[in-house]
């Protein structure tokens, strides 16, 4: 089996995150808002420098961004998208972020994610929401690295945790 | 691992998906205008076929959109997707 602690699960730090919902339409003329590149197809996520920007639906974007400018990014945001219909909807407060970092975390994660997590199913610059166990969660792949971004809602983020660290205990035995 | 393929997201195993009843049922235009008992079939009767039905189906932990399916109630296989607002496939006719 692999080598000792191979996969890392640790809790992110606190990230200014909003769910944005604008039809794909408008998006076309819009392309970008306050950084965050809103050109991806439905289940990819682009990072620009500390900025995700996750499309999760034809509709419906995830973007994190970095603690401490939630009010002036929402700001910013709005601005870019100002005449173009939308929701803006600040979510901070409801998301937590699991990092979930090692060469077998695809593993770790299919524990519970029923989702095929392999390279050609799951390529680096993929996102999407899936389950894990019995909860929900947004699941991304920022890079190629096997480094995974689980985010899920504040209440089931101690279940979340605990059931990756769990299954991560068996790769990291030995 | 049953695999449902959403319009938008492609083949996802059925655990993210929640089924929601019959399609293409049409509320009436104009329901003061109905007698009770084509209002009561609008609500409550459906056709609860054997074989080849057309139904309604969310990708409630996906991209949460709701899209029509055509699905064999004997096998459970799903013959085809399709969005919302398109018509019913004619390939698959329901057999009576």
């Amino acid at each position: 089996m692999s080598e000792r602690s191979a996969i890392s699960v640790s809790v992110l730090g606190a990230g200014a995150t909003y769910s944005l919902r604008i039809a794909p339409e408008l998006v076309a003329s819009v392309r970008e808002a306050a950084g965050f590149d809103l050109t991806g197809s439905i289940n990819t996520a682009i990072s620009t420098g500390a900025k995700i920007a996750a499309r999760l639906g034809p509709d419906e974007w995830l973007l994190i961004g970095p603690d401490g400018q939630s009010n002036a990014l929402s700001d910013e945001i709005g601005a870019a998208l100002a005449g173009h219909f939308h929701s803006l909807v600040d979510v901070s407060h409801r998301n937590v972020g699991i990092s979930v970092a090692g060469r077998e975390a695809s593993m770790v994660l299919n524990a519970g994610v029923p989702i095929d997590l392999g390279d050609a199913a799951f390529p680096a610059g993929s996102a999407t929401r899936t389950v894990l166990g019995k909860a929900e969660i947004v699941l991304m792949r920022p890079d190629a690295d096997r480094v995974y971004r689980v985010e899920c809602w504040r209440s089931f983020a101690p279940y979340v945790r605990a059931f990756l660290e769990e299954t991560a205990r068996e790769f990291n035995s030995q | 691992m049953l695999l449902i393929t959403c319009p938008y997201c492609g083949a996802r195993p059925e655990i993210e998906f929640r089924g929601g009843g019959e399609a293409h049922i049409a509320r009436p235009s104009d329901p003061a205008a109905v007698d009770d008992q084509s209002w009561a079939e609008y609500l409550y009767y459906r056709s609860n076929p054997k074989g080849v039905h057309a139904e309604r189906w969310l990708h409630v932990h996906g991209c949460g959109r709701w899209f029509n399916a055509v699905r064999n109630t004997v096998s459970d296989s799903f013959e085809q997707t399709y969005r919302m607002g398109e018509p019913r496939p004619d390939a698959t006719k329901e057999r009576r």
